[in-house]
């Protein structure tokens, strides 16, 4: 199942041709979206080094999880308003990028691990909240949020750089990935 | 030696070539730059936020800004690092952009702000500083700092 036809809809309304010509919203929308960075990931770093015990040992784990968490869900708010807005002003060229489809990939496997934290491990937090070395489980989920963010970051700063855009000549391979048309490989 | 002779000489030096000519090593570098965004903003909130009794409330403002000082310092010195190796490679279109001076000027002030009077606001014990003041360096300080971040967002938008 191809998404094609739906970014090719996306890319005619007239909300997303303004966003995309827009001299001064593109640019402000793509720098809400980066210094959002601070406040979302940077939460969410501090909770992982916690996890892995590079900080904050004398602070109960679930003190982070009840102070910092409200603001990780602001910042992240912001940063899923600000990046559909992203899509929506430029769909087709998203879509079809390697760099993007990497990111969802891993922001699903972030999304996974953050769940599979909360009902396991942490579901028995009052054991270990207060001690400065966390079970290897929380680590592990520490260090594998601290990984998947980093990537997340790394390949939606990648977006930008038109490597592996589908109107260059690409390797069968990056053409699949990218789900570029036969058309448009001419 | 004036500033212009001074940005030609970092694109002809050996790191401004490298880091223009190898194909990903500019956008690898900004990558890191933008990681270390990331652990510098939450180590500054984190007692930004706590200063204006958002957050941690339950620790005093010193204990968690000894937990976030490593952090802020070692973000710090790779942005700084990472910062260089892209201004290197396009020292000369940095000189002729505003957004560049706009981010210098800002990230000067609040450097001195952050080692000199905000470390001292944060440093000093439980109820000495009294809420306005310590609102006033957290809201400076968040607000100096933003200045440096879209600065830096800006250069690559203009020219």
């Amino acid at each position: 199942m191809s998404l094609l036809p739906f970014a090719e809809w996306l890319a005619g309304t007239s909300g997303s041709i303004a966003l995309h010509e827009s001299l001064f919203m593109y640019p402000v929308i793509e720098s809400v979206h980066v210094l959002t960075l601070c406040l979302f990931v940077g939460m969410s770093v501090l909770l992982d080094f916690r996890l892995l015990g590079f900080g904050l040992k004398k602070v109960s784990v679930t003190d982070i999880t009840d102070r910092l968490l409200p603001l990780m869900f602001v910042g992240f708010f912001i940063m899923v308003v600000s990046g559909v807005l992203l899509f929506y002003a430029i769909p087709i060229r998203s879509y079809q990028s390697v760099w993007f489809r990497l990111k969802v990939i891993m922001l699903i496997a972030a999304g996974i691990n953050a769940w599979t934290f909360h009902s396991t491990i942490y579901k028995r937090v009052h054991e270990w909240k207060e001690s400065p070395v966390t079970p290897r489980r929380a680590k592990l989920a520490g260090a594998l949020s601290l990984f998947l963010w980093a990537g997340i970051i790394v390949n939606g700063r990648m977006i930008a750089y038109n490597w592996f855009d589908c109107d260059m000549h690409q390797s069968k391979f990056i053409a699949w990935a990218a789900g570029c048309t036969a058309e448009q490989q001419k | 030696m004036d500033l212009l002779a001074f940005a030609g000489w970092c694109e002809a030096s050996l790191l401004g070539t490298t880091v223009r000519e190898v194909g990903w090593a500019f956008a690898v570098i900004e990558s890191i730059h933008l990681l270390a965004l990331s652990v510098i903003g939450g180590a500054i909130l984190l007692v930004d936020l706590r200063l204006l009794g958002f957050g941690l409330t339950r620790q005093s403002v010193s204990e968690l800004s000894r937990d976030a000082q490593p952090w802020q310092d070692i973000s710090y010195v790779i942005m700084l690092v990472t910062g260089i190796c892209l201004f290197s490679s396009e020292a000369t279109k940095c000189y002729y952009s505003s957004p560049f001076w706009f981010k210098m000027g800002s990230l000067i002030l609040v450097t001195i702000f952050t080692y000199t009077i905000r470390r001292r606001v944060v440093r000093a014990p439980e109820g000495k500083i009294g809420r306005p003041i310590a609102g006033l360096v957290a809201v400076t300080s968040m607000f100096l700092w933003f200045c440096v971040g879209a600065g830096g967002r800006w250069i690559g938008f203009s020219g």
